[in-house]
């Protein structure tokens, strides 16, 4: 395959998956709004934090207003995050790689820009946000489903399903670092409802408030949470879960090409560290520690296996 | 349905009765109801939108991505008709080939005096790099579009041929596959010749002319200039029919004397390269240094007889405007055989007496640059106003060699269903030709390209026109 091929693919996946999870982010932050409005704007502004565009979204806005946010994170091209702006690069890359892509896969992606860009055409109105998000998330649901029924489990697979991965370890850990505080024991607030709020919003980013309850006896507490979320191998978007998916991916492009690179040191290296960790251990160590470096690793190794497998020249 | 004063129209012929090809699909047609078609004809825009058959049109920001509008009424040639057609398609193809290989070679036909020294001499489209170059397979033009036209019953005219790299052939296919989707009941009474082969085909001809540093099964790959050129689509879609590599000149470079294109596990050998980029964005070591599209060096490798490039770089001193009116001494000369297929008379504007004639006559003369393409930067004089004639006269007195002109044609015309029921226009046809060491093969039918405004006699999608599905009839 093209190193160009396995690149577009990498970043097809990436950008699909990062539309559905700024989609995920709005939805959580406009319920924090709607249930609590006096922290609102500090709400948005974390929302913004977490989607990693905060430079660019000050150099544009003073404040960090709800019209403001949404619409930035749906809407703007000049965010390269926006919902929009991935969307058309997940579909770019889509025709960049058109020949490794099925009927069915190559459709659902046209489908969905076209679909979305139509839906994201004018500013979403409040009353009509949760049913913008809900489209948002089934159009990349849509390819996703293509991809599991009709692609080959072979290199190109490998490839959509290692940029869906990183692309999604990173969104988890930015959610949980921009609210690591919130899970750390204070006096101050631990039992208040507020933190009960906080922290429903951190499962929410992440739909994982539903599972947790189930399994947790509705019993919410920080470090129950951050375990779930980091360690938790059952969790499609803990940092485990990802990672393993990562690593197998990786090692069936080593079994299949017959050679190992940096990138599956580094992979491996993670996962380990992942399986053989306690919440407390990651506690005391102190999260945000924990968490900076995990964000550090999970770039590395996407520049590794740019490198590696020879995306650009 | 209206017609038109001495105008040819390939369904309802002379009379109100359709000609015999149409006999049967015209039947249906008559019982079939409008609003059906109609609802049809929304479905099969639906269908080119959502799989993508878009063309990319240059110099507009938004919306830079278009539909070639269809139109369900398909166009119909009997067997008897086409076999006469190939046989002058084939035959001129042929010259064509033999006609580059002399004069990049020995120029015997400048030799004889059969075409003046100075028209190759003095033209762009002549490329110097390519003198004494042996391709692969000895074929220079691996793929042809030769644009026919037709003004009565048994009159076809060749009106260019596109020797370069002819595009339009994944609108053939994917016109058939809508009409196959939409209507299947056509194809189970009406016996059309399938087009379906030849993506086959296409890979087929392009590795038997795979160079002799090829060991095993030939690696085929497309290059194209990127998702931004117009024709992306059909790049991408050739590439996958084929199962063969999609590249763009950053995936590729010279190692050890033979192009390789990058892959994931470092640098692989390709045998064939169908290249979709112009002659001067090719190589920029080798044509123009500004190029970002190309591959440099890939000449030198071109000329060691490691690559085959198809088509061959230097192809278009065959599909010039300027040569086009030498094609029937060209046919002559090569093949000692009569042109089957007639030329549109043409004047050389470079000649005085011609000029003259020009000049005189521009309000019933279509004139074309001698280097244009894609319907732009010409005139059609019947249908232009007295200002737009005028300004084209400045421009023709200013450089006359770089123009030719010839009479209208009163093109043929097929029916389109409008809103109003049949409607004729005027179309063109494009076969496609694919030439190897083992022989020409022609794709029965080809695309049939429909001006959609009334009157109208420019086809070119970039100029609003729209597409037909062709059928050729088994005999």
């Amino acid at each position: 395959m093209l190193g160009k091929t396995a690149g577009g693919l990498y970043w097809m996946f990436r950008y699909l998956e990062r539309s559905e999870n700024t989609a995920r982010l709005v939805e959580a932050g406009f319920r924090m709004a709607l249930t609590r409005s006096a922290a609102a704007e500090d709400e948005w502004m974390s929302v913004v934090q977490t989607a990693g565009v905060q430079n660019e979204f000050l150099a544009k806005h003073e404040n960090a207003d709800a019209p403001a946010v949404i619409d930035f994170l749906l809407r703007d091209k000049s965010n390269s995050s926006s919902v929009l702006s991935v969307v058309e690069g997940a579909r770019n890359n889509a025709r960049l790689v058109r020949t490794a892509l099925t009927r069915e896969v190559w459709e659902a992606t046209n489908e969905c820009w076209l679909t979305l860009k139509d839906a994201l055409a004018r500013p979403v109105r409040d009353r009509e946000l949760p049913e913008t998000l809900a489209l948002i998330r089934q159009q990349s649901a849509l390819v996703r489903a293509a991809l599991h029924g009709t692609m080959l489990r072979n290199e190109i697979y490998d490839f959509a399903r290692i940029g869906t991965f990183l692309e999604r370890a990173d969104n988890t850990a930015r959610i949980l670092d921009v609210k690591y505080y919130v899970l750390l024991p204070s006096v101050m607030f631990v039992g208040s409802s507020l933190d009960n709020v906080q922290w429903e919003t951190i499962l929410r980013s992440v739909s994982a408030q539903r599972a947790y309850r189930w399994l947790n006896d509705g019993d919410i507490n920080p470090r129950g949470i951050a375990e779930f979320l980091i360690l938790d191998r059952r969790l499609p978007r803990s940092l485990a879960f990802c990672y393993t998916k990562i690593a197998d991916n990786l090692t069936y492009l080593a079994d299949d090409y017959g050679e190992r690179h940096g990138c599956h040191e580094t992979a491996e290296n993670v996962l380990s560290r992942l399986r053989n960790n306690t919440v407390d251990a990651i506690f005391d160590k102190g999260l945000h520690e924990f968490l900076d470096g995990f964000i550090r690793d999970n770039n590395m190794l996407g520049m590794q296996i740019e490198q590696d497998y020879r995306f650009y020249g | 349905m209206e017609r038109t004063e001495g105008i040819f129209d390939e369904m309802l012929g002379g009379d109100d009765r359709p000609r015999s090809p149409y006999r049967q699909y015209h039947d249906w047609f008559v019982a079939e109801d409008t609003a059906r078609l109609t609802r049809k004809s929304k479905e099969a825009e639906t269908f080119f939108r959502r799989t993508g058959i878009t063309f990319n049109v240059y110099g507009q920001e938004e919306a830079a991505e278009r539909l070639i509008p269809f139109d369900i009424v398909p166009r119909v040639i009997s067997g008897r008709e086409w076999a006469r057609l190939s046989r002058g398609i084939e035959q001129r193809v042929r010259a064509i080939n033999a006609f580059l290989y002399d004069i990049y070679h020995r120029q015997e036909i400048l030799r004889a005096g059969r075409i003046p020294v100075e028209l190759i001499a003095s033209n762009d489209a002549f490329l110097p790099q390519m003198i004494g170059v042996q391709p692969p397979g000895n074929i220079y033009t691996h793929i042809v579009g030769t644009d026919i036209v037709r003004t009565g019953e048994d009159q076809f005219y060749v009106l260019e041929d596109n020797a370069r790299t002819p595009s339009g052939v994944s609108y053939m296919l994917e016109n058939r596959e809508t009409m196959l989707q939409m209507f299947p009941e056509l194809f189970a009474n009406i016996r059309v010749q399938p087009v379906s082969d030849y993506p086959k085909n296409l890979r087929r001809s392009l590795g038997a002319c795979a160079p002799a540093a090829c060991s095993g099964k030939p690696v085929v790959a497309v290059l194209t200039p990127g998702i931004h050129n117009s024709a992306y689509f059909e790049h991408a879609f050739l590439a996958d029919q084929m199962g063969a590599e999609l590249v763009e000149g950053h995936d590729l470079r010279v190692v050890d004397g033979r192009i390789a294109m990058r892959t994931t596990r470092g640098y692989t050998p390709i045998d064939v390269i169908y290249r979709r980029v112009d002659d001067d964005f090719l190589d920029p070591l080798n044509f123009n240094p500004q190029s970002m599209l190309g591959v440099p060096g890939i000449m030198d490798v071109y000329r060691a007889g490691a690559i085959t490039i198809a088509n061959a770089p230097g192809t278009g001193i065959a599909d010039d405007k300027a040569i086009y009116s030498y094609m029937p001494d060209i046919v002559e000369f090569y093949t000692g055989e009569t042109a089957i297929l007639k030329n549109v008379p043409t004047w050389r504007c470079s000649e005085d007496d011609s000029l003259a004639y020009v000049l005189e006559h521009l309000d019933e003369l279509v004139v074309k640059e001698v280097h244009g393409s894609g319907g732009y930067g010409m005139l059609v004089g019947p249908a232009a106003s007295k200002r737009e004639i005028a300004a084209f006269r400045e421009k023709l007195k200013a450089r006359p060699g770089n123009y030719i002109a010839q009479p209208t044609l009163s093109l043929s015309t097929v029916p389109i269903l409008t809103k109003k029921g049949l409607a004729p226009r005027h179309v063109d046809l494009r076969p496609f030709v694919l030439v190897s060491p083992q022989g020409i093969n022609i794709t029965p039918g080809g695309l049939t390209r429909v001006a959609l405004k009334k009157g109208s006699l420019v086809v070119n999608s970039s100029q609003g026109g729209g597409t037909k599905d062709t059928w050729v009839l088994e005999e």
